[in-house]
């Protein structure tokens, strides 16, 4: 808390915050037409693609690691923990946020807990996130509590903590899966590339690998913020296990494709062929290639392996709810760029609230006293 | 695809759903009027001169300002909507005159099972037995899922208000109620729509197409996403005119295979983390146990 330094970079950040600020206030003043280029024949767009499919996804981290360390008694991916619920928490808390400003009706958000639809998709993953937000806030309680030296409140919540991880692991297997599961009733609409019944194993599959790429990109980006040691040895075992994840899901998304007949769309050069193939090619085969050839070794080749991961996810979330949706609908789309602007927005936020956190909280082990942990922005 | 039948099996439905209709209301009258099917509609494209009598009918009955829509909006529940043809047919009503298009009345298509009502977390949109799919506005938290899942695209949101609402057409369901029915029916000058039962609906679609060789032997509606209140005939293929291809399956039935299925994956998730994690446990203990023997 003392002398703060103020790097364009950070001042950057909130510029896009204030300018999100400004179209939110436009939002509710003028309608979501006034704002987006969303219509009645393209209903979701950048902010249902990219800040709830994606972000819910790029916070999975959270419960696969929770799950390692409390249910799995890994004890040495420990030091992991901390930053992968830190992400979680504030990646869900984003997508809520963005959810109140892309909701017709943000005030009435809390409706589906009184008012049931047990058939519908969405009530289901409204019921989720909300519950799993909780258990993300009660993880990262326990950072709160420890930094504010409330060792016997600490004690006590700790017990809880097995019980809640593993509610947290069913919670996040339930929504990461219906996030695919969604758009499961629209044979019409999506894409054959896209559309098959497994979307729902196959969104949870991705989500436990990219959760994995994140730990690995945001442990080598704080590591370059904050200046620590990389724990390499855990960050080369996730990348090993990511491995593993990433094969189970291209070998499904291999195997479904020819059984339905749809693969030869990926080879067609339409703009669904061309961002399918982006998303196989740079986002799975590339990644699985650097991992088995280089991610054992260097620090690098892992680090750009996970970062292809985490862009591979975030092209296949948009490629299912805005690319693969094009054509059935009937109609174009592309976002305006008060939409874009608030997407970029939400990462500043993303990368503000996680560097304050890291910065004030003890998130990470060595540094459990916090007396001079700075943030400092990513340079 | 528009279910295809034989003329001769058309004759055939015409007459078991012309004779089931006849039983039900002579042994349950209360019930024939309200059955699991309830109401329909019936559109004749083939008769439909595209005067927009409906369109204005609706207008005038839901109090929105007149004037004629190119589109539905949240103040057009109903329009008419042209559809060019590839090759002319001279019109049933309007000759060689109307030969090069087809209007068509465009609106909810209210679904037997409808995907919009399973989309909704909130139950905002419900069918009722009557019919019609209803929706509540004071329930809608205006997440526009119902929007994708529609197959039709029928459902419109009010995009430059801070505070919208879905609108659709809502089938006149308090005309309903009354025993009245929708606005824009009574309002044909050409008998091209027509309201009854959706029993008496389909029978009556069935004589018309085995009653005149120009209609196609299809009735869009009657098994369409496990069929719909609002159906059609037509002299002219159903895909020509721009209807959607849809399967036969209800929509809801896609993602209830998997919501279905949850409270099993809860159960058996919860069942094998605890196990695995007591096993785990164990295991890290009986470690520590041997390490310490070895010190």
């Amino acid at each position: 808390m003392t002398r703060r330094r103020i790097s364009p970079g950070r001042i950057l950040l909130w510029g896009m915050l204030l300018g999100a600020a400004v179209i939110g206030v436009v939002r509710f003043a003028l309608g979501l037409g006034s704002v987006t280029n969303l219509s009645d024949r393209f209903p979701w767009g950048l902010w249902i693609g990219f800040d709830v499919m994606t972000g819910v996804a790029l916070a999975a981290g959270g419960f696969t690691v929770a799950a390692a360390v409390y249910v799995g008694h890994l004890e040495r991916y420990r030091p992991l923990l901390r930053p992968a619920i830190v992400t979680g928490f504030v990646g869900y808390v984003l997508v809520i946020a963005n959810l109140l400003l892309d909701l017709g009706r943000p005030y009435r958000i809390w409706h589906p807990l009184v008012m049931w639809n047990p058939h519908s998709v969405m009530f289901e993953v409204a019921w989720c996130v909300m519950l799993y937000t909780l258990v993300l806030a009660l993880e990262f309680g326990q950072i709160v509590l420890e930094r504010l030296g409330r060792t016997a409140l600490l004690r006590i919540t700790h017990l809880a903590l097995p019980p809640l991880v593993v509610a947290g692991v069913i919670l996040s297997t339930l929504h990461q899966s219906s996030l695919g599961t969604l758009f499961l009733i629209v044979p019409g609409k999506l894409h054959p590339l896209w559309y098959t019944p497994f979307l729902p194993i196959l969104f949870f599959i991705s989500a436990v690998a990219v959760g994995l790429a994140m730990v690995v990109v945001e442990s080598y980006l704080s590591a370059r913020a904050f200046r620590r040691a990389l724990e390499l040895p855990l960050l080369m075992d996730l990348g090993r296990v990511t491995f593993v994840v990433l094969s189970i899901y291209l070998g499904i998304k291999v195997i479904d494709l020819v059984v339905r007949g749809a693969w030869a769309y990926a080879l067609t050069p339409s703009l669904e062929g061309i961002f399918f193939s982006l998303e196989v090619v740079l986002g799975i085969l590339i990644p699985m290639a650097l991992l088995s050839v280089n991610g054992g070794r260097s620090a690098r080749g892992l680090v750009i392996a996970a970062g292809l991961v985490v862009f591979g996810v975030v092209l296949n979330r948009l490629n299912v709810s805005i690319i693969g949706m094009l054509a059935g609908s009937h109609t174009r789309y592309v976002p305006s760029w008060m939409e874009i602007q608030v997407t970029l927005a939400s990462i500043a936020a993303g990368i503000l609230a996680y560097s304050w956190i890291a910065g004030h909280l003890p998130v990470f082990p060595e540094r459990k006293t916090g007396g001079t942990a700075r943030a400092y922005p990513l340079r | 695809m528009a279910t295809r039948l034989t003329r001769r099996q058309f004759l055939e439905l015409a007459a078991a759903a012309g004779a089931s209709v006849t039983v039900l209301s002579a042994g349950r009258p209360a019930l024939a009027t309200t059955s699991a099917s309830g109401h329909a509609v019936l559109i004749d494209v083939a008769r439909c001169i595209g005067c927009r009598s409906c369109e204005a009918a609706c207008k005038a009955y839901h109090k929105f300002p007149a004037g004629e829509a190119a589109d539905l909006s949240p103040t057009a529940w109903t329009y008419v909507r042209t559809q060019n043809l590839r090759t002319p047919r001279p019109h049933l009503n309007l000759g060689a005159d109307g030969a090069a298009r087809r209007t068509i009345k465009t609106q909810c298509m209210h679904c037997a099972s409808p995907a919009c009502a399973s989309a909704c977390p909130v139950g905002a949109l419900r069918k009722t037995p009557e019919g019609p799919v209803t929706y509540d506005a004071g329930r809608c938290i205006g997440c526009r899922y119902c929007m994708v899942a529609c197959p039709f695209q029928m459902p419109r949101f009010e995009w430059r208000k801070p505070l919208p609402v879905i609108t659709k057409c809502n089938m006149c369901a308090e005309r309903l109620r009354r025993g009245d029915g929708p606005a824009c029916v009574a309002a044909c000058p050409m008998q091209a729509l027509q309201f009854g039962t959706r029993p008496a609906m389909l029978a009556e679609a069935a004589r018309r197409i085995a009653g005149d060789r120009r209609y196609v032997p299809a009735i869009y509606g009657a098994e369409e996403v496990g069929g719909t209140s609002f159906l059609y005939v037509s002299d002219v293929p159903f895909e020509e005119l721009g209807f959607p291809v849809a399967s036969r399956e209800p929509l809801p039935a896609f993602t209830w295979r998997v919501l279905g299925k949850l409270p099993g994956v809860v159960v058996t998730l919860g069942a094998m983390l605890t196990a695995f994690e007591a096993i785990a446990r164990r295991r890290n203990e009986q470690l520590a146990r041997e390490k310490e023997q070895t010190r």
